[in-house]
């Protein structure tokens, strides 16, 4: 073919555009170079949950850990080829302060990666303290602070879980696009429950959502014995398409489908809920990652299982690129134009360079189904759709470097 | 390309070969239904579906053996790669495949078939006489898919995680080198000469075409279609005429086929499929081409003189595989 002798220019090209390692056999790379180490941190504060009436399906207390553990053994599989050792330390801390301390120590042994599993206070605490500022490269797989993401950005921290707005973001397209547009909205008390409600606010002020109502409950009841007596009336708030709850804890909105004073379906974080990633989700390949990871965590993947999952892969895609370990050259990777990764949402994903969230597809589902995923068509943007979720480049108030 | 219109003699043998087999007409077209654990069989004459076989669970590739006597089906939820008897449409054996097996490509040889074990990151070669086991090779996570080149010498994966191209020296059963593409590596083809390689990356949205004696990529090529965004164009099925002409790419859920010059690499023209568009195979003296398109659940047909789609033939649930028999 003439074109393949002609064609020496193409490949140089090639070769720095697709950063290509040709390696020989694994044993003979084994022997001509060194092993590459990437130790990353699991930082996990385990927080007490607040009692819940609904005692069906109490979170998994390994969410997390177990979706770093597969994409460690993932990225190991790959790192077989190239000579890169993958490894995770896990450590689980009560209070904010311990986890702090087990953070720096990581770092003073050498140590710059690290998947954070912190209630959003300890999380700020991380990631400007000293040692660890501008050093290390951290991600976020729980939190779903809107704030981080929209005032409270660091260099250095990136969020692979889906904030509050991208989910509420996600839901509200759906229900445009359903052209159910009169919203009734019920929260709860706790401090998640009035940010997922504002998130919902704030997205039906972006699409065109209407609040008709809003209520919050004050039920001390067993409302599992009630809810058929006590809902009716509290939901008699005029005539609307859907019931959005916010209710994060799973207290109450469990027993709101079905109970409403009108027949209308419930959504938010209950009923249809936008999630990061659920046991339903199987096409685009997902059911692999679905298959692997039941197999090693006996049980279903969720979404913070999702978040670290991909947290790893990540750092793992950009290692396998760049052939390094280094955590500027990592940071700079994953942040530039070049950085994409395949996922199991039907698109590449990649890290939004002005705030270090991980731009995705939101699923929503019900429990034994996907009902859609978004963006949702026509939902229009000029650089990628999937920034039609959560805060926008120019809705961002904080300094966020692409550099370490 | 030089063009032999069977139809004429398809109709002639038809005539003569009636009495001895009911329902043989001219070619036959092959598909299978992943959500219907069946085979459509589709009549290249008429262009319709003249016959539904049950088979495993879950059936994705499917490929003949030389003589087009035996049908090798990936049954992924069966763990097992059935063998059909075409003339009976009997399965008369399952291989021992390994876990979800989901492709494969027969070596020369007509007798060793390299499976992808897509979950548990193994390619297994069994040889298909005495339905033995007889190498597995660890590869990247969720290897695809599988070519073996046209002089036997190399057997190449895909893994879709680990993104790599994993070349297998068939004499060995070695792993012998890595060749790192886009995101989520789908589908191998050899150039009928085996100069060539063409690896595509569903979700970096390109081709990398490989040059196989140095192992290292030879161009790399993308595609644009007005209206559609760049992240739902999804290479997958790759075939290429025997002439050197043309490549055809099946896009995924883009629901095109890209015609790509093989020489010059540019895209020429985008056809327009069924929806979600994932394998292809030629029909007819490679006057035809066929796609299956999972989402519309149906089979588009072009005419690869002109480049045009001429058919669509509703089959089964999740049409994946297409192979055709003379």
């Amino acid at each position: 073919m003439q074109s393949v002798k002609t064609s020496l220019r193409f490949f140089v090209a090639l070769m720095t555009l697709l950063s290509v390692s040709l390696l020989p056999a694994p044993l003979a790379s084994a022997q001509t170079s060194e092993t590459l180490n990437i130790p990353i941190l699991y930082l996990k504060q385990s927080i007490t949950r607040p009692p819940v009436l609904s005692n069906i399906q109490p979170p998994a207390e390994d969410s997390g850990l177990k979706g770093a553990e597969v994409a460690i053994a993932d990225s190991n599989t790959t790192g077989r080829f190239l000579n890169h050792q993958y490894s995770l330390q896990y450590v689980s801390r009560k209070n904010a302060s311990a986890a702090l301390q087990q953070a720096q120590q990581w770092l003073k042994q050498g140590n710059r990666l690290i998947l954070a599993d912190l209630p959003s206070a300890t999380l700020r605490k991380l990631v400007a303290a000293p040692g660890i500022k501008g050093q290390a490269i951290v991600f976020n797989v729980s939190s779903k602070d809107d704030k981080l993401r929209s005032q409270q950005c660091t260099s250095g921290l990136l969020h692979t879980i889906p904030s509050r707005a991208m989910l509420t973001d996600a839901l509200a397209q759906f229900l445009i696009a359903r052209r159910w547009n009169k919203w009734f909205l019920i929260s709860g008390a706790r401090a998640e429950d009035k940010a997922f409600a504002n998130a919902i606010k704030r997205s039906a002020k972006r699409f065109g959502g209407k609040l008709i109502a809003e209520k919050n409950w004050r039920f001390d009841t067993d409302l599992r014995r009630t809810a058929q007596q006590e809902l009716p009336l509290f939901t008699q708030v005029g005539d609307y398409h859907i019931t959005l709850v916010a209710d994060e804890a799973g207290d109450v909105g469990e027993y709101i489908p079905y109970n409403t004073w009108l027949p209308r379906p419930v959504a938010g974080t209950q009923g249809l809920i936008p999630v990061a990633w659920h046991g339903v989700v199987e096409q685009w390949g997902a059911i692999q990652l679905q298959n692997r990871f039941k197999k090693h965590a006996l049980r279903t993947m969720n979404d913070v299982d999702y978040a670290a999952w991909i947290a790893v892969r990540s750092l793992a895609e950009a290692v396998t690129r760049t052939n390094s370990s280094d955590a500027k050259t990592l940071y700079s990777y994953l942040l530039s134009d070049d950085y994409e990764i395949a996922a199991f949402k039907g698109r590449k994903l990649s890290f939004r360079n002005w705030n270090g969230q991980l731009r995705q597809p939101i699923p929503l589902v019900h429990p034994k189904a996907l009902v859609s995923q978004s963006p949702q068509q026509g939902f229009l943007h000029p650089h990628s759709e999937l920034d039609t979720l959560g805060y926008d480049r120019a809705e961002v108030q904080c300094q966020f470097g692409v550099n370490l | 390309m030089t063009r032999f219109n069977n139809t004429r003699l398809a109709c002639l043998c038809l005539v003569t070969l009636l009495p001895f087999a009911g329902t043989a007409t001219a070619e036959l077209a092959y598909v299978s239904n992943e959500k219907d654990n069946t085979l459509s069989v589709i009549d290249l004459e008429s262009l319709s579906v003249v016959d539904t076989i049950e088979v495993g669970m879950r059936p994705r590739g499917i490929t003949f053996s030389k003589d087009f006597k035996k049908l090798y089906i990936c049954a992924s939820d069966s763990d097992s790669v059935q063998v059909m008897d075409v003339a009976t449409q009997q399965i008369i054996a399952d291989l021992p495949s390994g876990e979800d097996p989901e492709q494969f490509a027969l070596h020369p040889d007509d007798r060793q078939l390299y499976i992808a074990n897509e979950d548990s990151a193994v390619v297994t070669v069994v040889d298909t006489q005495e339905r033995t086991v007889i190498a597995q090779i660890d590869v990247g996570v969720e290897p695809e898919g599988m070519a073996v080149s046209p002089d036997g010498k190399w057997a190449v994966n895909t893994s879709e995680t680990t993104n790599m191209l994993h070349w297998i020296d068939t004499s060995t059963f070695e792993l012998v080198d890595n060749s790192l593409v886009g995101q989520r590596p789908r589908h191998v083809e050899f150039s009928d000469d085996g100069k060539v390689l063409w690896a595509s990356s569903e979700i970096g949205g390109t081709i990398t075409v490989m040059d196989v004696a140095s192992r290292k990529p030879l161009k790399l090529i993308d595609f644009k279609i007005p209206g559609v965004h760049r992240d739902k164009i999804q290479p997958v099925g790759i075939k290429l005429t025997s002439d050197g002409r043309y490549a055809f790419v099946a896009l995924g859920p883009a629901n095109h086929v890209a015609v790509v010059d093989a020489k010059t690499f540019k895209v020429e023209k985008y056809l327009l499929v069924g929806r979600r568009v994932w394998q292809m195979d030629f029909a007819n003296n490679q006057a035809l081409l066929l796609t299956t398109n999972g989402v519309s659940g149906d089979v588009s047909v072009i005419d690869v003189d002109d480049l045009k789609v001429i058919k669509s033939i509703k089959v089964g649930r999740y049409p994946w595989g297409v192979a055709v028999a003379p």
